[in-house]
């Protein structure tokens, strides 16, 4: 006795392969929408903004004249920003992540402040600078300069790299450890000379996808009250400073039609500063992956 | 295709040696000091026994294999001789296990002390990452040796006390990933010698070995045995006939028999040490 009806099966067969061709058309409509919208956005970008992307437009600060307009302050404002945020994060960050995963034992402590740093990195970043107002601004009396943007922006993005930084090290096998234990290494000497090497890679990409997004982020400037138009470079830690982000959303709010053309400019930059950055962490990712 | 010829040509002067020849050599002309004696050693993994007042002298200059089906303990009590179960968080113990005479459980006794006298090959072989030299650089680097000349002194000696230095020599450079399993897992000899150890403790070191490697393995461990106090837990009974001087059988977590191999092998005293040796179980 079968079961199964070869006449009924070949019955059902064309109807059951036109269902399969239909979800797969679906599907491939997803993926192009998401892939248009991209290319939609470049191309304005470009055709608006290729126009104003010229040695004065890197030279010269912002201006009431869309003519006069530039980028330096903003873009040097954006760098000397990131050069704060990224040592800072990341001693923080790997400094956490090495606590948790090589030294702290398991309990409910430590699963509860896993738990929050997980709930960390979905907190909106905009309440990060309501924070960063509070404490850094405020209370440490830093102002509105480079050290407090940058403190605050380092919190943003610590549970990234935390959790990124975990997961590279928990990635490395537990006999590599074992064999470095067994010839009496210390916890440190294993740290530094088996874990960490072999987590590298993937505790640089988890950082620099982080500090891309923080690259990228207006919110909590713009709670911290960080001009959006400087006419001077920062010259201290302490100075005032504004970013690329800012600065184009200043560009873009504005009555004029021609500093849309600017604020494309202005986006062109900051996409390149960004793809430069990806493909820094992919280049780090693809050379020292290991695997075992 | 010469090089293969070569490797052929080795694998055939290799000689298995039968017990009776094995204990010919062991016979003790006068009784040698203990290097492990535990005494009443009991432990938990959380709130189960794993091992159950367990009794054992181990004398220097032997091969001591411990034999006993899957879950029995054997794993358990050779990572807690150097103390590498305490990896496990849940691990709990009582009794004593004294190295040389002093108890290794006890809270003055440093585990990286420890650990340096008493060396480990794992199951796996685990070489790390690095390049041949590094592996081997490793353990007297972390002990402070920094002189190249003395590291390669090192590196060369132990890579010739694991009978591999023929086969790297010229490749030290090379990452030891690129070897074979059974090259692998010389190299983590070799390592493991090169914190000039007292004792080796070996955690089926040839289980994920193929039976030429195993064989190299296993004559390697005749050799060492001269200046080393050797430690071998293996699921191959064969294995343990072979190689070792005296065999614990453990079973649930106790020391059913521990004796001379021969005696093990010829005329075991219990009736369960009999049924596992003889196939029945395990």
């Amino acid at each position: 006795m079968k079961y199964i009806d070869d006449t009924v099966v070949m019955k059902r067969m064309k109807s059951r392969l036109k269902y399969n061709s239909l979800w797969k058309l679906i599907f491939l409509i997803a993926t192009s929408l998401a892939l248009l919208t991209l290319v939609i956005l470049l191309v304005r970008i470009v055709t608006q903004g290729s126009g104003h992307l010229n040695l004065d437009f890197f030279n010269n600060f912002g201006s009431r004249f869309p003519d006069k307009a530039g980028i330096k302050a903003a873009l040097i404002g954006s760098v000397l920003l990131m050069l704060i945020i990224a040592p800072v994060s990341m001693i923080l960050g790997v400094g956490t992540a090495i606590y948790l995963e090589e030294y702290a034992k398991k309990s409910k402590l430590t699963s509860f402040i896993q738990m929050n740093i997980s709930n960390l990195a979905g907190v909106p970043s905009i309440v990060f600078g309501l924070l960063g107002l509070t404490i850094f601004v405020r209370m440490l009396v830093l102002g509105k300069s480079l050290l407090a943007a940058g403190f605050t922006m380092s919190l943003l993005i610590l549970p990234v790299i935390i959790v990124a930084s975990q997961e590279a090290i928990r990635a490395v096998p537990k006999e590599q450890r074992e064999a470095s234990y067994g010839m009496g290494a210390t916890k440190w000497q294993t740290i530094t000379r088996v874990v960490l090497p072999a987590a590298i890679p993937g505790i640089l990409t988890g950082t620099i996808l982080a500090l891309s997004r923080a690259v990228g982020e207006t919110a909590p400037l713009v709670v911290l009250g960080i001009p959006v138009i400087l006419q001077f470079l920062p010259d201290s830690l302490l100075s005032q400073f504004t970013t690329l982000p800012l600065q184009i959303y200043d560009w873009a709010k504005r009555p004029q039609e021609e500093f849309q053309y600017v604020a494309s400019a202005g986006i062109i930059v900051l996409m390149i500063l960004l793809v430069i950055m990806n493909s820094i962490a992919i280049f780090i990712r693809n050379k020292f992956q290991k695997r075992y | 295709m010469v090089e293969l010829m070569n490797k052929t040509n080795k694998t055939e002067t290799i000689k298995i040696k039968t017990p009776s020849e094995l204990i010919g050599q062991s016979t003790p002309a006068v009784d040698k000091r203990s290097v492990f004696n535990t005494k009443n050693f009991n432990l938990w993994y959380g709130d189960h026994h794993a091992l159950k007042d367990i009794n054992l002298d181990i004398k220097e200059n032997e091969v001591t294999a411990i034999i006993g089906p899957s879950g029995c303990g054997k794993s358990t009590y050779i990572k807690a001789l150097n103390r590498m179960v305490e990896l496990v968080p849940i691990v709990k113990t009582n009794g004593e296990i004294n190295y040389r005479g002093r108890n290794i459980l006890g809270a003055s006794y440093e585990v990286e002390e420890l650990r340096t006298r008493v060396g480990m090959v794992f199951q796996k072989p685990n070489p790390f990452p690095k390049s041949i030299y590094d592996n081997i650089a490793y353990g007297p680097r972390i002990h402070g040796i920094k002189n190249k000349k003395i590291l390669d002194e090192i590196v060369e000696k132990s890579l010739r006390g694991a009978a591999i230095w023929d086969e790297v020599k010229d490749r030290l450079n090379q990452n030891a990933y690129g070897l074979s399993g059974g090259q692998q897992q010389r190299i983590c000899i070799a390592r493991c010698l090169a914190i000039e150890p007292d004792v080796i403790l070996m955690d089926e070191p040839t289980s994920a070995l193929d039976p030429i490697s195993t064989l190299k393995v296993e004559e390697l461990v005749q050799e060492l045995k001269d200046n080393y106090s050797i430690i071998i837990v293996t699921h191959n009974m064969q294995q343990a006939a072979r190689i070792s001087d005296k065999t614990a059988f453990f079973l649930n977590g106790e020391v059913v028999e521990f004796d001379h191999t021969d005696k093990i092998f010829s005329t075991p005293k219990d009736q369960r040490t009999e049924d596992y040796i003889s196939g029945r179980f395990g």
